[in-house]
């Protein structure tokens, strides 16, 4: 799907916030995203244990229960997994891996995305066709199968899930800003700008990208949200982040085998927290919809 | 007309070519298979046996040549660990997963566009609201998490529905099909569901935000003015409208849906290419990586070419111009 | 429509309405027969399908002693000369009878190589410079260059076709599709659909009597969780490596039983053994020169540092047995008296400090994440155990396509023949297939040479001459008392010298409902025959 160019219209975005926080379910959604990105960025400093740290972990102190205390006298108010790593803190730490995948990717993809859409409505001609071309060549495969095929030739790793999730991302992005950027060059303001000779790259980055950044905004929420869900998918497939630094994906993977046998904290816990997640980017998203457009409907 | 036609079969046949070369260069970086099926007390020169026996003795250059040119006669090679031809194994294998994306797809709109018309037409009512949260869980639930629980609920604690693999097979027209028989339909259940949970979210959300469009339409408050009755107002008037879209954003989805369906097969055991896929993924079986790869993009490129020809029939500037969305 | 739908949905209720009570046994499998062809892969998933339907002329027992099979004796009649009695009376599943030429038609077709075949046991049978000649339609003599005491265990693993179906088939195809499935075993081929089942019928002709089942239906269901599940729900009757979390309540739930026998697979660490190992460093990320795995005290203060009963309760779910044996108890070779390293930190520390490291080093601890049981999680578990006494341990684990290549032949660009592995500290095992030890402390104690296969599975690339000899004299003594007293001598050796440090045996288990007993199997197979129904 993609979105119609946003109208130009400043007025709007006066009342922008308070437009946007008049619904409450999206004020609570980005309080809860607000307090869960605090928590990740602070976790090495809140989590109780550096699950990391292997010094700290021990097996001896595995699968205990939410509020049990470890041999070594520490209480693990969600209890442990099955290397006996506490879950709070490797639920902190995990939920930093899934907003750090989930955010540089978005950014890196909408970096790459704005400059071709960018250059793809500006030069127009071959250029614009064959750019589009790939765009659309991309947007015909199935991300997940992309992102699939490409981790298992890269290999485990942040850095290579990063990598999966742009060459998976960027083409909306470019699409998009090319959309906007066409409606917008045709704009009186622009023509203007033409007709006082300024540079065509000032008038690209001073007049035309502001103005596609509304609807980049909305594009790189809602893709937000699609990452940190590919992410946990691909986890769970066995490829993308090795086993030692779990995200949350991986958590919820790895607490699975525990299911069965009653161990619901290892597997539900982490679930809970990516649902809330990925749900309040998405209602973040959906508001931010409605607020710059009124019109746009999913 | 024609010459647009040329034009684009042109690119796909290059779009084909390029793909073949990245996807046969990529799946050759990953590991060495031999090492899989070598035993472990398989010598230098057996494993050489094993090597030279699986062609990749070769320069990659010349497998890569080979594999073209038995690719131009329709061979996409043999499966390293089945020994039978990788295309026979897909086609054995395509049906499953063309039967869950479907019944997941059927699942999608039996079951979204009632929600969405109801969420559109009664905006503020809690139900509705209740009905959006929904599409906006199901929007964001990862679907493996949701097949997880769905077993653990339905077939451990319950014990209502088997968790694993397809059931009862009847041959209708030639193909086995198992959603005519009790037992395909309760193996169907699970896995179709989980599928269709983001499709299903989609179409709640098109219909409703359809149906909220279609009724501040002129010509519904016309016929409605007119006296004629609510429900004919809806469910002819207004669902042509809702429906063009829905089945549109559909038509695109299905692809990515039998996609998807990597994870929910791998999930419930369902003998279909997406399982296929991880399990060749799994032992390094190249031959079935590559062609289960070009399958999926004959496909799509297939599928791209033919709905650019048709627009281009319906709409004359398209040729013109670049293709437009 | 909606009429004739109704109709169909009838015809199918009628035709899905289950058939005379018929004893059908239903076994989840971890992973997938991809062949029926017996020669095509040596992969144990296909090979445990296969043994339904194909026999060899030796069998090997639950404990993995040769026992006769489709031959009924066997003997040297010098030091090169085998002689094989084959079964008389044993027809082949289309009613031909099994004779000395199937034999040697099998025999050849394996030496010829399969072509496009990824693995076939011809080494096996070229290993010795083997030959095989019919002496009349019962007889076989299998002839050698030297001295060759484990010929009965080799043919164990070597499946026999039937000539007059097998010859000049498509190899693989015509097997999966039933047209070649032909052999002399309890079961005969009915269906495979990949992915889906593979099942096999009773054959009423069988040799060995009534296999106890009608139907066997092999289904294939990788996900642990979701094999578990289809138990539980009575999707399977029986599965196979049940998930070790959940063996405690399994065990104790009325309604299953778990069957356990300790496997032949070996878990093992190795070490590297050159003075320069890229993944083993100072505290401050250099390369240590001389490489601190070269010392004795070193190697032992690793495996005094990790505590296997931990890894037996915590990891395992009991289901490992921590060992310093390079095989199990009741093979051919087992030391009595070498028990497993007791956890001892404090010794390791000091040990660690004796051999000047009093403050440690860094190690990058490699191991595959989906090969053995819970191997990625014993990969970090010792390293936890290492870090605590001051080897700090960074944890790499990889799937085993990309692990194995590493660890065999350490990338693309080593030079054929001299392979080096890539790892300096790893986790891997190795099975004893036949049931004795001599291939096990040829494979993992003697020195690497790829001539003769010395030292197959030596990815430390240890060394010892001591160790080379006795390997080399065991391998041509047919006397069992001297060969057993050779392996004990090498086996005994290697491990006070830490050629490489061992974790344990795994344990196979098997669960099942609690109306069938099973009788497990030291390597891993689930043979339906050994399962049965309790009266």
């Amino acid at each position: 799907m993609s979105l119609a160019p946003l109208p130009h219209a400043p007025a709007a975005r006066a009342g922008f916030v308070r437009g946007f926080l008049s619904v409450p379910s999206a004020a609570i959604a980005l309080a809860v995203f607000v307090a869960m990105s605090a928590a990740a960025f602070l976790a090495p400093w809140i989590a109780p244990q550096d699950p990391y740290d292997l010094m700290q972990v021990d097996i001896m102190d595995n699968l205990l229960r939410p509020g049990e205390r470890a041999w070594s006298g520490m209480t693990h108010w969600l209890g442990t997994d099955g290397q006996g790593r506490d879950m709070l803190s490797a639920m902190l730490y995990g939920l930093r891996i899934s907003l750090i995948v989930g955010i540089l990717s978005g950014l890196i993809a909408l970096a790459i995305g704005t400059l071709v859409g960018l250059v793809a409505a500006f030069r127009g001609g071959w250029v614009d066709a064959v750019l589009m071309r790939i765009v659309d060549l991309q947007l015909s495969f199935p991300t997940i199968l992309v992102a699939l095929i490409l981790l298992v030739i890269l290999g485990r790793g942040v850095d290579k899930i990063i990598i999966a999730l742009v060459v998976v991302q960027w083409a909306y992005f470019a699409r998009t800003v090319r959309g906007v950027a066409l409606v917008e060059s045709a704009r009186d303001y622009v023509e203007a700008a033409r007709g006082l000779r300024l540079g065509s790259l000032r008038i690209l980055f001073l007049h035309v990208l502001p103005n596609c950044l509304p609807t980049m905004l909305v594009v790189a929420t809602i893709q937000m949200a699609q990452a940190i869900s590919l992410e946990a998918t691909l986890s769970f497939l066995g490829v993308g982040l090795p086993p030692t630094r779990p995200s949350l994906g991986l958590l919820i993977a790895n607490g699975f085998n525990y299911l069965q046998s009653g161990r619901w904290w290892i597997s539900v816990l982490p679930g809970v927290v990516l649902l809330v997640l990925i749900v309040s980017v998405n209602v973040l998203g959906d508001r931010m919809r409605d607020v710059l457009n009124p019109h746009l409907g999913r | 007309m024609l010459e647009f036609i040329l034009r684009r079969v042109a690119q796909a046949v290059l779009v084909l070519f390029v793909m073949t070369l990245l996807v046969f260069f990529g799946v050759h970086v990953i590991g060495n298979p031999v090492y899989i099926f070598a035993s472990s007390e398989c010598t230098r020169e057996c494993l050489n046996d094993i090597i030279a026996n699986l062609g990749l003795d070769r320069p990659i250059w010349e497998q890569y040549w080979l594999f073209l040119g038995n690719l131009l006669q329709g061979d996409l090679g043999r499966s390293f660990t089945h020994g039978v031809p990788a295309m026979s194994l897909i086609w054995q294998r395509f049906p499953a997963t063309l039967e869950l994306a479907t019944a997941a797809l059927v699942l999608a709109l039996a079951a979204g566009l009632p929600l969405g018309l109801y969420a559109g037409l009664r905006p503020d009512s809690p139900v509705s609201k209740a009905i959006m949260g929904f599409s906006m869980l199901g929007f964001s639930v990862p679907i493996f998490w949701i097949g997880l629980i769905l077993i653990l609920t339905f077939s451990v604690r319950l014990g209502w529905l088997p968790a694993i693999g397809r059931g009862q097979l009847v041959e209708v027209l030639g193909v086995r099909v198992s959603f005519l028989t009790l037992d395909g339909l309760r193996h169907l259940a699970m896995p179709s569901f989980t599928l269709s949970l983001i499709m299903m979210s989609m179409v709640i959300r098109l219909t409703r935000a359809g149906m909220r469009e279609v009724l501040h339409t002129d010509y519904i408050r016309f016929a409605r003015a007119n006296g004629i009755r609510e429900s004919r107002v809806i469910g002819v008037h207004a669902m042509k409208n809702i429906l063009i879209p829905v089945v549109t954003v559909l038509g695109m989805e299905f692809a990515s849906v039998i996609a998807f369906a990597v994870v929910t097969e791998s999930i419930f055991s369902w003998p279909g290419v997406g399982k296929m896929l991880i399990d060749a993924i799994a032992v390094l079986d190249r031959p079935l990586i590559v062609a289960y790869l070009i399958f999926v993009v004959v496909m799509f490129v297939t599928l791209n070419l033919l709905v650019d020809i048709l627009y281009s029939v319906l709409d004359p500037r398209v040729r013109v111009g670049g293709r437009t969305r | 429509m909606i009429r004739l739908g109704l109709a169909l949905l009838a015809a199918a209720f009628l035709a899905a309405a289950p058939a005379a009570a018929q004893t059908v046994l239903t076994i989840g499998v971890r992973s997938e027969a991809a062949s029926l062809d017996p020669h095509w892969t040596q992969l144990s998933a296909d090979l445990q399908v296969q043994e339904h339907i194909f026999e060899h002329l030796v069998d090997l027992d639950p404990a993995s002693q040769p026992v006769p099979g489709l031959a009924v004796s066997w003997q040297p009649l010098d030091a090169t000369t085998w002689e094989f009695r084959l079964r008389p009376g044993v027809t082949w599943h289309d009613g031909a009878p099994f004779t000395a030429d199937d034999v040697i038609f099998s025999f050849d077709r394996l030496a010829a190589g399969i072509a496009g075949a990824p693995a076939s046991p011809a080494f096996t049978l070229a290993k010795g410079g083997k030959r095989w000649v019919k002496i009349d339609d019962l007889t076989v003599h299998v002839l050698t260059n030297g001295p060759y005491p484990t010929v009965a265990e080799d043919l164990a693993m070597v499946p026999i076709v039937a000539a007059h179906v097998a010859r000049g088939v498509t190899p693989s195809v015509d097997f999966n599709s039933g047209k070649a499935a032909v052999g002399t075993g309890p079961f005969m081929f009915e269906e495979f659909s990949p992915g889906n089942r593979i099942s096999v019928v009773r054959n009423p002709n069988w040799w060995g009597g009534d296999p106890g089942w009608d139907r066997v239906v092999f289904r294939p269901v990788g996900q642990d969780a979701a094999r578990l599940a289809a138990l539980l729900n009575g999707d399977v009757d029986i599965i196979d490596y049940p998930p070790t979390v959940d063996l405690p309540q399994l065990e104790a739930n009325p309604d299953f039983r778990v069957s356990t026998i300790p496997s032949d697979r070996l878990i093992y660490v190795i070490l590297g053994n050159k003075s320069r190992e890229p993944f083993v460093t100072d505290n401050a990320g250099n390369v240590l020169f001389p490489s601190p795995l070269r010392d004795w005290r070193v190697r032992k203060a690793m495996s005094l540092a990790i505590d296997r009963n931990a890894i037996r309760d915590r990891i395992m779910g009991g289901a490992s047995e921590p060992t310093r044996n390079i095989v199990p108890p009741g093979f051919f070779g087992y030391v009595d008296d070498l028990q497993p390293d007791a956890f001892n930190p404090d010794e390791a520390r000091r040990l660690l400090a004796a051999a000047g490291y009093p403050d440690g080093f860094r190690v990058t601890f490699q191991g595959p994440n989906d090969r053995y049981i819970n191997d990625a999680r014993i990969v970090e578990t010792i390293a936890q155990m290492w870090t605590r006494v001051g080897i700090r341990t960074e944890v790499d684990t990889m799937p085993r396509n990309i692990f194995f290549s590493e660890l065999i032949r350490g990338g693309p660009e080593t030079f054929p023949g001299f392979d080096m592995p890539k790892f300096s500290v790893a986790l891997t095992g190795w099975g004893t297939v036949a049931g004795e030890a001599t291939y096990t402390v040829s494979g993992i104690l003697e020195t690497y040479n790829a001539a003769t296969g010395g030292g197959n599975g030596n990815f430390g690339r240890y060394s010892n001459v001591l160790i080379d000899a006795l390997s080399i004299r065991a391998k041509q003594t047919i006397d069992r008392t001297e060969r057993l007293a050779l392996l004990q001598q090498a086996t005994r050796l290697g491990m006070e010298d830490y050629a490489f440090i061992p974790i344990h045996f795994q344990v196979n288990k098997w669960a099942m409902k609690a109306s069938l007993e099973h009788t497990p199997r030291t390597n891993e197979r689930t043979l339906a025959w050994e399962v049965r129904r309790v009266r």
